[in-house]
């Protein structure tokens, strides 16, 4: 097999288009760090999301131009929001409420690690310090769909796929789509479903580069965007 | 403002507000990701000779600026231990993480929504919450578990804390509280949780002065009210 390392991948933004398409017209959805951040830039044309964020804020909309930061309307990640019309503001126990009591439908989340099982491992990296946990146990426990948005290997290329997660839980079982820039997976109660793979990419390079077993969907396409 | 009110729970300074804080203190600090911290009042601990305080806040995250923070809190060598979902980004330094590797400063995480409902909790009289958050995870490390219709929770007990440092917008005399924006995030629950309350504001009110219908946090979770500086 030729060198995979050197295999074109997709880009962050790719990656981040398939998983708006995973999002219901009228949801409420809580987009994470990283690359669920840029998810909120690719809904179809009409498509209405209301954006959750734990610092406080639903229907978060685009980030503040430079020059009109206000520290008093940020997201979860401390990114400066645009005030848009129909915002509203809450404490943080009602934010959580809102994502524990299954008021949110998807939350979209990076990971270093997902398992066959759909376990998460998000939160450490135990070689660097004492791990920042934010909201994302909260979330992976209280959303209804879990979507996990990330590179398929790290950066020394080892799968972030794996059988066990070897890092610190996150949560468990709560994974139920992993999209990254090599493949759709969906997470089932019999295990790892590939669904779509990158252009150019095969099912068989696609395993070669994840260390669980995945079954391959009858329907398996190319990445829909 | 005038003079005409008899009762006021606004304080001359920040200093005067936190004149009865003590060594080993536990304080409730708002603000998310660093910003709308009480600037103020955390320059008056800093200012101050108390040590040892716990901090329950939602990060130190040094801003690099003159502005403060809590890093500089914990800088000033005024917290013996932290508790917070966010630890230190090991990008960044900060005292937060040096000190935490030298052994000097003790830091326990704990998931953010967690933090939320054992403040509120605390706030609302109860002794704990059953949480599913971290159920499977190192979090439930210790902890009761038990299963209501079908699901496992972990018991989480209530937070109680000396002081609450919190920012908002505006106050009236009485201590009934507005904020901006995402300003509000941790103070609702944290103004519940501690004994004493103290709020720095940028507006201050005679009673009156503010809609009741737009009062987030009502006055009687508010001991004391400070004039920005």
């Amino acid at each position: 097999m030729p060198d995979l390392e050197d295999k074109p991948r997709l880009d962050r933004e790719i990656i981040a288009m398939r998983v708006a398409k995973e999002l219901p017209n009228g949801g409420y959805v809580n987009l994470g760090i990283g690359i669920p951040t840029l998810v909120s830039a690719y809904l179809a044309p009409g498509q209405v999301v209301f954006y959750h964020s734990e610092s406080g804020v639903l229907n978060c909309g685009p980030l503040a131009e430079e020059g009109e930061e206000d520290i008093n309307l940020i997201n979860a990640g401390g990114q400066f929001l645009q005030p848009v019309p129909g915002m509203s503001y809450f404490g943080s126990a009602d934010a959580f409420a809102m994502i524990r009591g299954g008021h949110v439908d998807v939350t979209v989340l990076g990971a270093h690690q997902v398992s066959a099982r759909g376990d998460l491992a998000n939160w450490m990296l135990p070689q660097r310090g004492v791990g920042n946990v934010g909201g994302a146990m909260d979330l992976a426990a209280g959303a209804d769909d879990v979507i996990v948005a990330m590179e398929h290997t790290d950066r020394q290329d080892h799968p972030k796929i794996v059988e066990e997660c070897t890092l610190p839980l996150t949560g468990k079982g709560c994974v139920s789509l992993i999209v990254t820039d090599l493949a759709v997976v969906r997470c089932t109660p019999d295990g790892l479903v590939l669904e779509e793979v990158a252009p150019g990419w095969t099912a068989e390079e696609v395993q070669e580069l994840t260390a669980a077993r995945l079954m391959i969907s009858p329907d398996l396409q190319e990445y829909q965007l | 403002m005038t003079e005409s009110t008899a009762y006021t729970k606004v304080f001359d300074s920040p200093a005067a507000a936190l004149d009865d804080l003590f060594d080993g203190a536990t304080l409730l600090i708002s603000g998310h990701r660093g910003m709308g911290v009480p600037e103020s009042l955390l320059r008056a601990v800093i200012e101050s000779s108390v040590h040892d305080l716990t901090c329950i806040c939602h990060g130190a995250w040094p801003h690099g600026d003159d502005s403060v923070d809590l890093d500089d809190l914990v800088k000033a060598g005024r917290v013996g231990k932290l508790i917070t979902p966010h630890g230190f980004d090991p990008d960044r330094p900060g005292a937060v993480r040096s000190l935490w590797e030298s052994g000097k400063l003790q830091i326990e995480i704990v998931p953010q929504g967690v933090l939320a409902e054992q403040l509120r909790a605390g706030g609302a009289g109860l002794g704990g919450v059953f949480i599913p958050d971290g159920i499977g995870t190192r979090f439930q490390d210790g902890q009761e578990v038990r299963r209501f219709n079908g699901r496992d929770y972990i018991f989480r007990g209530a937070i109680h804390a000396d002081f609450a440092l919190l920012r908002a917008d505006s106050a009236d005399l009485f201590g009934n509280l507005t904020y901006r924006g995402s300003q509000r995030n941790w103070n609702p629950p944290m103004a519940m949780a501690a004994r004493i309350s103290v709020a720095e504001v940028d507006e201050i009110f005679e009673p009156g002065g503010i809609d009741p219908e737009l009062v987030i946090t009502p006055g009687i979770f508010v001991k004391r009210v400070v004039q920005t500086l």
